[in-house]
């Protein structure tokens, strides 16, 4: 099968750099995957998780706050502002997420960035509670 | 001519200060292994971002809608320099050659006639810089308390400079730090952040990029983030510059504090012989009159 290069970089460390399948996107208009040779494209990202598919289809899950992706002909860059493996999660790193979050909710009026940092909750809230299960 | 009292006193007090340089020397190779791993794993981020924004600003021809950080407001009049230094002292020519370069920028842009603003970013450059450009200096930003720097630090002060940005307070920034060759070689740097400096994609991509959402819509994001990641960079860069050039300022100190005890221990050995001597010569000399 196919596969093409992606690499996952936060401001502190590369996260992920390997030959992948296929990779599951938060694009900030919607859920997207990339496969190999998809259109060269570039694309803001929102608060959700970002599924890996290395081969076995059942890959890493990783939660990234804001950032882009670029696709080209060598492969996939995500710039994400942050990046929180699913391993690394735990309730109180999700908790503070979710406190900051709320913090910059409240100190905006912008009412754009008012919606966003909303938005941002709703998905931290909800990666939350998928933890629970 | 010092008592033996006096010399051992003397030897005392620099073994004391010796122990001290080396402890410090120590502290600081270890600060930076931790800083230079820092500096590197932050560094392919920062290259991605200049690839990305290469790409992006290649395809777009610069016109009234371009955003003013990538354009610039269209004047030269206002400079604004950020200046990053270390917050603290004892680490050889470290911050004064970072204040130097920015004395020198800064003397020629006045020459010039621009007006000139300085923000410092660490104690050191301010208390240095303070002297001359009192009334330049408009905001210190202490980074004191902070242990680790992180994206945070870098993002407040990015807003800062933003926000004065938008406010229309200055039309050029330039930012000033030490960028880590090696342990013994810091590079004072002066680098252009507003507008954004973009080097050219080396190869234009043929392919046509698809945007989502709108190509300006993206610039007008990621050009903000850029600015942010360059001064984290910068941060990062002189967090481990400063503990290469501590470390090697306090190896220095050492070796000193080495020398001067070898030099006091051979004086204190000679007077003491010769306090022996004539004490000899003194009972010698005494047994013969009797």
């Amino acid at each position: 099968m196919a596969t093409f290069n992606f690499e996952l970089v936060s401001p502190e460390r590369v996260l992920f750099s390997d030959a992948v399948d296929a990779v599951v996107l938060p694009a900030s208009e919607g859920d997207m995957t990339v496969l190999p040779g998809h259109a060269p494209m570039m694309t803001t990202l929102k608060t959700g998780f970002l599924i890996i598919g290395n081969g076995s289809g059942n890959g890493k899950r990783v939660l990234v706050r804001g950032g882009f992706a670029d696709i080209n002909q060598n492969g996939l860059t995500v710039l994400a502002e942050r990046a929180l493996p699913a391993e690394e999660l735990t309730q109180e790193v999700l908790d503070k997420e979710i406190l900051q979050a709320e913090m910059l909710w409240d100190s905006t009026t912008d009412p754009a960035a008012k919606h966003a940092a909303e938005a941002t909750l709703a998905q931290l809230r909800e990666a939350k509670a998928a933890l629970n299960y | 001519m010092p008592s033996l009292k006096d010399l051992r006193n003397r030897i005392a007090s620099v073994k004391a200060t010796q122990k001290i340089t080396k402890a410090m020397q120590m502290v600081a190779a270890a600060k930076l292994r931790r800083a230079q791993t820092a500096a590197e794993a932050a560094r392919p981020y920062a290259e991605r971002m200049a690839t990305v924004l290469g790409n992006l600003a290649s395809g777009i021809t610069v016109g009234p809608e371009t955003p003013r950080l990538l354009a610039g407001t269209g004047a030269d009049r206002i400079h604004l320099l950020i200046v990053c230094t270390a917050e603290r002292g004892l680490c050889g020519a470290f911050n004064s050659s970072i204040a130097r370069l920015t004395r020198e920028h800064a003397n020629r842009l006045l020459a010039e006639g621009k007006t000139v603003k300085i923000i410092c970013v660490g104690k050191k450059g301010y208390d240095i810089l303070r002297r001359q450009f009192a009334e330049q200096i408009i905001e210190f930003v202490d980074l004191r308390a902070v242990r680790q720097i992180g994206f945070e630090q870098a993002d407040m002060i990015a807003q800062k400079i933003l926000g004065r940005f938008e406010a229309g307070e200055f039309d050029v920034a330039t930012l000033f730090y030490s960028r880590f060759r090696s342990v013994i070689a810091q590079i004072p740097t002066a680098q252009q952040i507003i507008p954004a400096q973009i080097e050219a994609a080396g190869t234009p991509s043929e392919a046509v990029y698809e945007y989502e959402p709108e190509e300006g819509e993206i610039l007008a994001t990621l050009l903000p983030r850029n600015l942010t990641v360059q001064i984290f960079r910068a941060l990062l860069e002189n967090a481990a510059s400063e503990q290469g050039a501590r470390m090697s300022a306090m190896d220095n100190a050492t070796r000193n504090a080495g020398e001067m005890i070898k030099k006091q221990t051979m004086t204190y050995n000679r007077s003491r012989q010769a306090m022996i001597t004539k004490e000899l010569i003194e009972i010698i000399s005494g047994a013969e009159a009797l």
